[in-house]
Parts: C-alpha cells; structure tokens; sequence
C-alpha cells in the first residue's frame, strides 16, 4: 500500500465525505428521535410544562424540591415529613399554627376543653374542594378509620387518648364506640380517656385531618395515591403529581381564609435530597431554596446568597442498651463514654454545620416551659469532656464487672453518609481516650430498627423528632412501657414522673416534672446527648415569608409572598 | 499494532528480487554435508508470547503501573507508616502540601463573657474578647435594650450589604446575653463577624455591625502529645511554634491521612479486584471444562443453569445480595461483596471454556494424539489446557477492571464496605460531597481507580494480542 | 425457525420464574423487618399490617400466592408507598429508564461508529489519538465521577452563558435527557469505538475491499458499501446487550440527576425493604432481560444470513 498514496488519499477524502455526511444523517435521526421522545415523556410527565425558573412573578408562581418522594397523601396513614409537609399546604385540620408558632382554629372557629371533654365548632365556611362543607362528620370518619383495624396505620397510636382508641384498633370494640360524635354538622365533641392538657396540640398533627367518607370510599383505597383521588379543605390542591419526578400545588379557590396561599403554584419540580444537585439547581435558578451541606458554606459566601439556618427540633444521641445481659447496663461504664466525647467538638469540627447545637439534653431548645423555653427555666446538667475521669470510671465498671480488659462494644448505626460518619468518629473518640474498641454495625434503616428491637447493640445512634407541641412528645420516650425505648431503660423514678407530666393539668407541675426527668436521665446516663439537627439553607431574595417549622410543615409556603 | 507487522511483512515479500537458477542448484549434496541449521532458536508458545507481549509499549507501559499499584498497596504502608484510621481533627479536609504551622496555647475553657485578654474588648460596638484562634473567637457587643434576640453571622467576604451577612452562627435569645464564641470549623484565615439585634417579630433593629477577625492556628500541649509531634513536651511553652504532622496528599473530612487511606483502601479495592475474577474463573473454568468434557446430557443440563445465571439483572442482584448476606457489627463487608460477585459472574467464563473445549476437542491435532494412544490426561495436560489458557488469561485480566468498576460503584450506592473501612469506591464516595470544596478528596481515590482499571485493560488488550494471534481483530 | 423461536421463549419463561423464586428466596431470607417504622408499632398495629400483606401466612403459601399473583401480572401493593401498586411504580418509572437507555444507547452507537470509523481512516495520525485518549478516559473513569463532572460543568456553562442551556437535573423533556443520556451512554461508547475500530481495521485489509478498490470501485462505494457496512456488523450484535444493560444500570445517573427512573426507585426500595416493590422491580427486570437477548438473537439471525440458527 505504501507506493500508492493517492489511491489512499482518495480514499480518505471520500471516506471523509461519507462520513460526514453519516454524521448529518446521524444527526437528524437523533433530532427526529428526541421530537418523538419528547412527546413520548410528555405523556409520561406533565409538570414540564410552564415555567422552569424558580420564581415567576407574572404568574405568582414558585418553583422548589421535594427531598423524597411522598409515599401517598392518605394522611390517615401518612407517617413521613414530606407527605406531611405537603399535607398541610393542601389540608386544614380542626387547629393550625399561624406564622408565629401560635395555635389558632383551623376549621375549627373555637374550642373549649372541660375536663375530659372537648367540643369544636367548626367554621361554616370552611369548604371541600368540590364545594361541599366541612363538617363534624368528616372528622368522625377519618378519626374512626385511622384506627380501624383494617387500615392498619402505623400511627394510630397518637390517636389513642381519645376514648376507646386503643380497643378499637385492636378490634375488641366497633369503629362506633370510638369516643368522637358529630353532634351537628357544625359541632365535633371528643371524649378523651382522661383529662389531658395536651391534646389541643395534638390535634394539628396530620392524623387527625378530616376526610370525606363518600369520596373516600369511592376511591377503593386508593386515596391519597394521586391528585384526583383526593378531596382537598387546604389553602392548595394539588393538580399533579408525576410519582418521583415533580407535584404542582395550585391555590384552592374553596378555601376560606384570603390571608393564606398567596402564591397561585407551587411547583414541586425536583425530588431529590442529592445536596450537589440541589446546590447546582439553586446556583442555575430553578429552584427557590436549598438545603446546603457543610462543604456548600463557601459557595453560598462566594455567590452572596442569603444564608439562613433553622433547628428542625430533632434530638440525635447515643442511646445505651440498658438490657440486663449487657456490659452498657453498668452506669460507670456509661458515664465512662460520656465523660470520653464532647458533642461541642463533633457539631464544631465533623457536621460543621452553623444550624447543628451541640446535644446536651434529651429536650430540645425550641420546648416551651412555663413563660419561657424549658431549657432556659431548667437548664439541662452535663457532664464536661474529662478524659482522665473517664478513664477512672472506666476502671470502676472494669473492676465492678470482673473484667481485665473491655471486650468490642458494638455501635449500631444507620447506612446514611452522616450517620456513618459520626459512627467512625466517636470509633475513633472511645478508642483514643478510653482504648475501648467500638465496632461499627451500619445497617440499612429497617434493618437497624430490627436491631435495635431485638437489642442487638450496646450503643445505638437513635435520634427523636417531635409529634406535637409539648415536651411530653420526648419525656415518655424512655419509660418502661414505650415500645420506642428500645434500649430498655426501666426507672419507676421516671416513669412516675412521666405519669405526673401526663396526668396533670397544672402547667408549673408538669415543667418541674419535665425538669425532674431531664436530671434522671443525666444521672443515670440513659443517653448521650449528639446534637440538635438543623438546616442551613439558601432562599431566592423575591421569596418572602416562608416559614420552617418544628411542628407541623417543615417548610411552609402558606403565608409566603413573591416580592418584586 | 499487530496488523501493522502484517502489512510491513507484505510489502517486504513483494519488493524481494527472485534469484536465478543456477544448475548447481540442482545437485545432490553429499550424505556429510551439514542439513541446513535453525534459522533461529525454537521458542515455546509463552516465549514468544512474552516476545510479543514485549513488543507492545502500552502492554509494557501497564505491567509497570500494576507493578506500582502492588508496591503502593503492599510496600507503601510499611514506608509510610500512618494509621489510615487517625483523625487529625485539627487538620480536617485540609489539601495537600497545605500550612502545617501552629502556635501551642492552653487547653480551651468556656469562656464567661465577661473576662477579657489584654488588649482586646475596648470600645464599644462588636468587638473582639481575645485573640482569635482556631479553638475559639470570643466576640461581645453592647445591648440593644429592646432587641429580643441577636443573629450573629460570619463570612469570608466583607459583607457588601445588610442582607447577605454570611453564614448565621448563631442566634442567642437568652436574656442579658451579648456575647458569643464561636467554635465552628475554624481555619487559619480571616473572618467577617457581624451581629444583628432583631425585635419580636424578627425585623432587624439598625443596621449590622461587622469587624475582622484573622484567626491564627493553635493546638493544645494535649494535642501534641497525643500526635507526638514533639520529643519533649516538658520544654514548650504556650506561644511557641509547633510544626503539625504532615499529609501529603491532605486529609478526608475527618482529618485522616489521605495517602494512608488511598494504600489501605487499595487493599480492599485490589482484593475485591483481584480475588473475586480469580475465584469465578477457577470456577468457570472447572464447571465449563467439566460440561464440555463430559458433553451429552449433563452439558446440556449444566449449561441450562448457566444460562438461568445469566439472565440475572447483574446489579440488581448485587445490591440484594449485599442486603440478604448483611454485614454484621465491625465487618467489613468485602465477603458478601465477594460471593455475590463469584456467584454471578462465573457463568460467562464457564460458557467460554465449554466452548473453547468443544472446539479443541474436534481439532484434528486432538484426534491424532488420541490414535496415537494418548490417555485422557495427556490430552486434558497437553492440548486442552495450554490451548484454553491463553483465553482464560485474557478473561481474567479484563474481569480485574470490572471488578473494580463493580466494587466502586456498589460503594458510591452506599451498598458496599462498611465504615470504617476504606475502598477506593467510598472515598470516591466521600470525596463527591466535598468536590466544591476540597476536590483532592475526589481526585486521588479517582485517580487511582481510573488508573488501576486502564493498566488492566491494557494489559488485557496486550495479551490478548500476544497470546492468541486468532483472537486479535476482535474486542 | 418456530420450533426454535418457540423453544427459546420457553425457555425464558423458566429462566423467569427462576429469577422469580431466586428473588423471593432472597427477600425472605433478609434479616430485619419490611413494616417497621420509626415509631414502634404495638402489638395490635402490626398484625392489621401483617394481614393486609399477607406476612401472616406461612412461608410456602406466601409463595404460592406471590406466583399466582404473578402469572396474573400482579405483583402487590407497595410497602413504602400503601395505597399504590407496584405496577403502577414500573409502569410510570420505567418509561423513564428505557427512555434514558434508549437515548443512550443511539448516542453510544452512532458516536462510537463514527469515532471507530474516523480513527481507523486516521490511524495513528491526530485524530486517531484524540480519539483513543477520550475511549481511555471513557473505560476507565467511573460513571459517578463524570455525572458529578457533567453537572457541574454544565452549572457552570449555565452561568457563564445568563441562561439555561441545559437544565441540570429533573426531568420532563428532551432537554432535560440530553446530559444523563450522554453520560449514561459514555462508556458503552468508549467500548464501541474500540470495536468498531478494530473490525474496521480487519475489514480495510480484507481481501474484498482490495479485490473492489482493484476492480476501479470508486473510493466513497468502497467505504459506504464495503468497509462501513461490514465493519458495523460486530457492534450490531452488542447493541442489543448494551441496551439492556443501560436501562437496568442507570442507577447512578439517575440518582445524580434527579430522574424518576425505576433504579433509583430500586434502590430507595431496597433501602426501606420494601418486599414487594423489590420483587417486581426484579421479576420485571429479569424478564425485560431474557426476552430482549432472545429478540436480539433472532432479530440477528434473520438479519445476517450467515448466522445459521441451531
């Protein structure tokens, strides 16, 4: 072939040409292909439509994230934060919080409670998004189903201080002996077990929202699972929902009340709770706030955005396997652990994120006490990092046990890259100042909880979000009889306590009984405290008045505005 | 390459002059005269292959970074010998070749708010308490009478206007509380504070207040110790500079040695890369060897479960496998990583060896040596094993890669080792988080990957090349 | 012909239930519990949910029930998800993977035929190391890097540009699939280009094109008609493969740009033990497998004569 370039060349310049020319052929088919796919997901997805930016104001539209996908918006059995979130946006229970954190009527107009008694009148404009009225008989029926045996919703336990709720759920009593009656259309009285001084906070939990029985039924349990099987009292509806792609809340024109939904869309664009992603939406414009991670700070500071930062009112610890047949059941083997580690320096040095407290009770900061925050009235005991104490405890549960030397104490944790990591730095913690080995057992979410049922662990990384409004929500989370103690801490001194704090209707008794817990919880070193969760997060400068909350909807639009 | 040998021999044949008879030529050589001896010496089927291979720059060029990789992995760790699990946390996520000085102070202890260091806390508005350093940055400011809370912020730029402050540390509500130490990740630089007194209902009073803070890098005589960074601690004195260990190639987002990481996650990953092809091919090759020597029914029989293996979705059923053999307390998670990876893998390497069989078992050099009264295990020892092996060579070096690819994509996916262990596919992991921030955290477990997968496919290509001249047009 | 093609779509029925009963052997064999949940569940909770999933049955009637359901193409209702079932979720997720794998798989074939085909023309001159250097960055950089890589570059264009080029993740339309398809696709394309640039090579030296190039055949009939067309023939043949493989693969791509496919579904399910939605997405995966490597052999056989099928 080497004498004869030409013949080559010749080659080459029209294999060139052909090539071309099957690159413009390639080309066009693509083009024609991607028409055909774009028709092909239009039928798939329908919230492309409309705007891609973050906030339109001609059309009063914001566009944001979702972290997960809600698994399905049947708030009889919806136990997660984002259905909740968006449950209520699009929902309105009997009672609601206003923009300050206060309890105000929902479709509830007014309230009393008298004794073990409690009667709401509801507002008589409160409408269905088909225009029917909201009346008592809603609330009766989603009460009753949420507990109806058939159902099965995981939280059906919050409904049990109404009368008889817990024999219902077990199917020993018909739907009908639960104590909730519609006296009228218009006047909803519950019958508690016993009096109690909470329930009027628990009653804004998504639970206890009403439903439509005809609509309901009509659904054949599919309700909640897209947005026309739904019937929605809320200042949203939703109009769309493309399962783990995007949900579109538009205004509800039925709803009463005008100072509410002051933005006509919400489009929930993106489902995802990548931070990079969500940080390259937010820097391309797309989305309207951002959570950021640690690692995101510098960014946000280069790009001048808006930096704001939240306590999301979750406790995170280390929770101590309290089981008779465990090393950790040895209190100054716990107080050992405790005194070896310091959350200032896990919050300061490994999350490093400005939202985090570093844990120093089971109560969180943001629990109301008598006149101001719990904590602030009874400030939480703690022991400070000492490692030559630890030590010296260390060897007083060695010699109180028997033992030479420590055998591996296992961690359990979680399979997220924050628990993980937080595992691999109290490993470390432990074995530099204690010289005790702690394996790690990470295991995926429902695995650990199998776990930590079973009580296969010594220490756990447990953490605890908040129900309703009242300390209570964490004070009885250790007694004996709470099957979410999974460490099996059992102490008659706190459960009595828990049984003050429970019974009583004296708000200066119950906080002191809260105070006497906190003390008994720090003395017997049922937990280290971790952290006190937040969020640091970027907002677009137009968006005004979106509200984060502890309780309730963790971003809240409803009184947000767009401002030019 | 090898095509270009092909042409130049070609074009060499066809430029040779034909040589004139001559009738000397044609006479009979006496029965003494020497036979014509070997051109060149005889060399067996791996000589020449080894011949080839060494022809081949890329094959060469790839032998020698395996080779590297193994001195990383194995002679490394005994070179540099730092944990791979010690956190340094006073140098978290720091780059390489970074800053390592620092001043010793005492250990920390919370301050009051009330007492002062010489020289500071004079004036009034926001004002610093003592010097700054990277244990903590003690601020105060004077009370706003009405203010209900203050929002104190910090950035890296001078803040431009009263909106965009930086980064909120802190909001204290606690009565009588104008003062503030900050803690959070600090680094030896400058920082912007600003504070805010806001009313009830969070609207700000006035405009922000703002001073500078250049923070200086300290640790504590416990830290020294406890690193060994110093012969005798007796001798220092609070002030005096202190040199912090060395990290090479920086340290991970918990201050740990990245370069200790890469040679202890290399470990994992080689093993997870290495091992699992080297399992499923023995086992291939015994269960393809096996159906295609046998043939007949139990073939057919054998094959048909190969083939149901097969059509199992690869990463799907790695992923399950991963959760239906769990990792229990302090594993590391390499075991169920390496059986799923055996046990769904092993089926194509068994097809490929039944067939290969199969074929040589039909070639006539077989049927010759099986007249000639060879026994079984002459032919299985003389023929069918040195004509398969060339293939199974080949398909073991290209399993290495995959392997790897397998491994680091089961880590990222957060199904794969356990902390606290490292693989390369973890630290990539990790490091993805990071990448705006600190991107060597990414880069060098990346590097490695990339680097460990290109030598293994490059010496897959060579010796495909040199070992099975049939095999080379195709991929 | 129709004895064999029936043969083979029997045997991947077996194939499937195979898969079908590996699959619920695994989920069954998992340690920890599908309908726990963040709050404890009393007693009376959990067996109304252990009923309404059957869970309360023995092993082997759960199997049975899990087959029977299957052959009537119902594969439960979801764990995580209660009121939806999971042939819902494949049906409105998959479209979405096969989409993104479709896409990718035209970006792979026609880049790395072009490619294949340039570097063999241009061997070992300019192109041809272009070329080879982005086929080695291809095979070994792992997807998950170039994702993160693509994104952040594609912000940055974003930026640098004052408007939306291309959107960053999400999905909805063509342009939202361009980048994930592109990087779903790299390295399938790396690896085609290699193969297609070696049966080209083999091809330019075979005897026919000399015989046609001899023959005074002009040169842009001898590439179209006697090198393209043959040389393209190998890579045909892994298409089919390659498709399945991207479609069921594309969880990290999925999971970086944010797109409703059914591998991120998969994986979200397998974190939350979610049984059922498991098993489907498995059973479903499997079969998609099976009758797509079937209908590529005889969709190959028919069209090369040559290939006789035994």
């Amino acid at each position: 072939m080497k004498p004869d370039r030409s013949v080559d060349s010749r080659l080459l310049s029209a294999a060139g040409r052909q090539l071309i020319v099957f690159t413009l052929i390639s080309l066009l088919g693509v083009a024609v292909l991607m028409f055909a796919l774009n028709w092909l997901a239009g039928l798939t997805s329908s919230a492309a439509g409309g705007s891609r930016a973050a906030v339109d104001i001609e059309a009063n539209t914001i566009t944001t994230y979702l972290r997960d996908e809600p698994p399905q918006m049947n708030s009889m059995i919806a136990t997660d934060a984002v259905s909740g979130m968006i449950l209520n946006h699009v929902m309105e229970g009997l009672l609601r919080y206003d923009q300050f954190g206060n309890l105000e009527g929902g479709v509830a107009e007014r309230w009393e409670q008298n004794g073990s008694e409690i009667t709401f009148w509801l507002r008589e404009d409160s409408l269905w998004s088909d225009g029917q009225p909201v009346t008592a008989h809603d609330f009766v029926f989603a009460w009753r189903n949420a507990l109806s045996p058939a159902l099965g919703s995981q939280y059906a336990f919050i409904l049990y201080p109404v009368l008889n709720a817990e024999k219902v759920n077990n199917g020993e009593l018909p739907l009908e002996s639960l104590g909730v009656e519609a006296v009228d259309d218009r006047t909803f009285r519950v019958t508690l077990e016993t009096p109690i001084a909470y329930f009027d906070r628990m009653v804004a939990f998504v639970t206890f929202l009403p439903a439509r029985e005809d609509f309901y039924n009509a659904t054949n349990g599919r309700y909640g699972a897209d947005p026309h099987e739904m019937l929605y009292n809320g200042p949203y509806m939703m109009t769309s929902w493309v399962h783990g792609s995007s949900l579109r809340l538009e205004k509800n024109p039925y709803y009463w009340d005008d100072n509410r939904g002051l933005i006509e869309v919400i489009n929930f664009a993106h489902m995802t709770s990548d931070p990079n992603t969500l940080l390259n939406l937010f820097k391309d414009k797309q989305i309207v706030m951002a959570d950021l991670g640690a690692t995101m700070l510098d960014e946000a500071m280069l790009q001048g955005w808006q930096i704001q930062s939240f306590q999301e009112g979750t406790v995170f610890f280390i929770e101590f396997n309290h089981r008779d047949e465990r090393l950790t059941r040895n209190l100054n083997l716990r107080k050992a652990f405790y005194l070896a580690q310091d959350s200032g320096e896990l919050v300061n040095r490994v999350i490093k994120l400005p939202g985090y407290l570093p844990g120093e009770s089971l109560f969180p900061v943001w629990l109301r006490g008598v006149e101001d925050s719990l904590r602030d009235e009874f400030p939480a005991p703690m022991y400070e990092r000492n490692i030559e104490l630890a030590r010296e405890y260390l060897q007083r549960a060695l010699d109180e046990l028997g033992l030479e030397q420590l055998p591996q104490m296992t961690l359990l944790t979680g399979d997220t890259p924050t628990s993980r990591m937080q595992a691999e730095y109290y490993q470390e913690v432990f074995k530099r100042n204690l010289g005790v080995d702690v394996i790690i057992d990470s295991q995926i979410f429902r695995q650990r909880l199998e776990k930590m049922t079973q009580g296969e662990f010594d220490m756990v990384m447990a953490g605890w979000g908040p129900d309703y409004d009242d300390p209570l929500t964490f004070a009885d989370l250790f007694t004996s009889w709470n099957l979410n103690n999974r460490g099996r801490y059992a102490s008659d001194a706190l459960d009595a306590q828990v049984r003050i704090a429970q019974s009583s209707l004296d708000t200066e008794e119950r906080m002191r009984a809260f105070g006497e817990i906190q003390r008994l919880i720090y003395e017997d070193v049922v937990i280290i405290p971790n952290y006190e969760r937040g969020y640091v997060y970027v907002t677009d400068p137009r968006l005004r008045g979106m509200i984060r909350r502890v309780i309730g909807a963790e971003i809240d639009f409803t009184y947000a505005w767009i401002e030019e | 390459m090898s095509d270009q040998t092909l042409t130049e021999h070609q074009s060499t044949a066809g430029a040779r002059p034909i040589r004139t008879l001559r009738p000397v030529d044609f006479e009979p050589l006496p029965a003494s005269a020497p036979t014509a001896g070997m051109v060149r010496p005889s060399r067996s089927y791996w000589q020449d292959a080894w011949a080839r291979l060494k022809a081949n720059r890329r094959a060469i060029a790839s032998l020698y970074i395996i080779v590297f990789l193994m001195l990383f992995t194995f002679v490394g760790p005994l070179i540099w010998r730092v944990d791979p699990a010690l956190q340094d946390v006073d140098q978290i996520s720091q780059g390489p070749f970074a800053d390592r000085s620092a001043i010793l102070v005492a250990p920390f202890e919370r301050w009051d708010g009330i007492s002062l260091e010489q020289g500071f806390g004079d004036g009034d508005g926001l004002r610093l308490a003592s010097q700054p350093t990277t244990q903590q940055v003690r601020m105060l400011w004077d009370a706003v009478p009405e203010a209900s809370a203050y929002r104190l912020y910090r950035n890296h730029f001078e803040p431009q206007s009263a909106l965009v402050l930086g980064v909120p540390i802190a909001s204290i509500t606690r009565d009588g509380v104008h003062w503030y130490e900050d803690r959070l990740d600090l680094r030896a630089r400058i920082y912007y504070y600003s504070v805010v007194a806001v009313d009830e209902l969070a609207q700000p009073l006035g405009q922000p207040q703002t001073i500078v803070a250049d923070v200086r890098r300290v640790i504590t005589l416990d830290e020294v110790v406890a690193r060994g960074l110093t012969e005798d601690p007796a001798a220092l004195q609070p002030g005096d500079a202190i040199e912090l260990s060395l990290h090479p190639l920086g340290t991970d987002y918990l201050g740990r040695d990245m370069l200790a990481r890469l040679m202890a996650g290399a470990r994992v990953s080689l093993f997870i890369g290495l091992l699992a092809p080297l399992m499923f091919v023995a086992i291939g090759v015994l269960y393809g060897a096996t159906a295609g020597f046998i043939g007949g029914k139990v073939d057919q029989v054998m094959m048909r479960f190969a083939d149901f293996v097969v059509a199992l979705p690869f990463l799907l059923f790695m992923i399950l496998f991963q959760v239906v053999f769990g990792i229990g307390p302090g594993e590391s998670g390499i075991v169920p990583m390496l059986i799923a990876l055996v046990v769904l893998s092993w089926p194509a390497t068994s097809r490929l060896v039944r067939g290969q069989i199969l074929q040589i078992r039909e070639e006539a050099y077989v049927n010759a040596a099986r007249l000639l009264g060879g026994s079984h295990q002459y032919l299985i020892w003389r023929h069918m094993i040195p004509n398969t092996l060339g293939v199974i060579l080949v398909t073991l070096t290209f399993a290495v890669p995959a392997a790897i690819f397998t491994e680091a994509f089961l880590s990222f996916i957060g199904m794969g080792v356990a902390p606290p262990t490292a693989s390369w596919g973890s630290m990539c992991n990790e490091g993805l988080k990071t990448m705006l921030t600190h991107p060597h955290e990414l880069i060098f477990p990346a590097v490695m990957i990339s680097m460990t997968v290109l030598a293994f496919n490059l010496l897959g290509d060579g010796l495909r090349d040199a070992l099975d001249a049939k095999m080379r047009s195709s991929v | 012909m129709w004895s064999y093609t029936l043969k083979r779509i029997l045997q991947g029925i077996i194939t499937v239930w195979f898969i079908a009963t590996a699959t619920f052997v695994a989920m069954h064999n998992v340690p920890g519990d599908p309908l726990s949940s963040d709050r404890a569940a009393n007693e009376t909770i959990r067996a109304n949910l252990e009923a309404r999933y059957g869970l309360d049955r023995p092993l082997f009637e759960q199997y049975l029930m899990y087959m029977g359901n299957m052959l009537r193409g119902d594969f439960g209702i979801s764990f995580t998800q209660q009121n939806r079932e999971v042939n819902d979720i494949i049906r409105e997720h998959f479209p979405v993977s096969a989409t993104l794998g479709v896409l990718a798989v035209v970006f792979a074939a026609l880049g790395g035929i072009l490619m294949g085909a340039l570097t063999a023309l241009y061997r070992n001159r300019l192109p041809d190391y272009i070329i080879m250097f982005l086929v080695i960055l291809g095979i070994s950089v792992p997807s998950f890097v170039f994702a993160a890589l693509g994104q952040l570059s594609l912000v940055n264009l974003n930026a640098m540009m004052g408007f939306s080029v291309l959107p960053v993740a999400g999905w909805g339309t063509v342009s939202h699939m361009l980048l994930p398809a592109l990087v779903l696709g790299l390295g399938t394309m790396a690896y085609l280009t290699r193969l297609m640039r070696s049966s080209m090579l083999e091809v330019i030296s075979s005897d026919y094109v000399r015989t046609a190039r001899a023959k005074g055949v002009p040169p842009a009939r001898i590439f179209t008609r006697h090198q393209l067309r043959n040389a393209v023939m190998p890579v045909i043949t892994v298409l089919g493969p390659a498709i399945a493989a991207i479609t069921t693969g594309g969880f990290v791509v999925e999971l970086v740009f944010a797109v409703p496919g059914l591998g991120r579904y998969f994986v979200q399910a397998v974190q939350q033990l979610d049984y059922t939605v498991i098993m489907g997405t498995t059973v479903f995966y499997g079969t998609f497998l099976v009758f797509m490597v079937i209908l590529v052999d005889l969709v190959y056989g028919w069209i090369d004569p040559r290939v006789r099928l035994k």
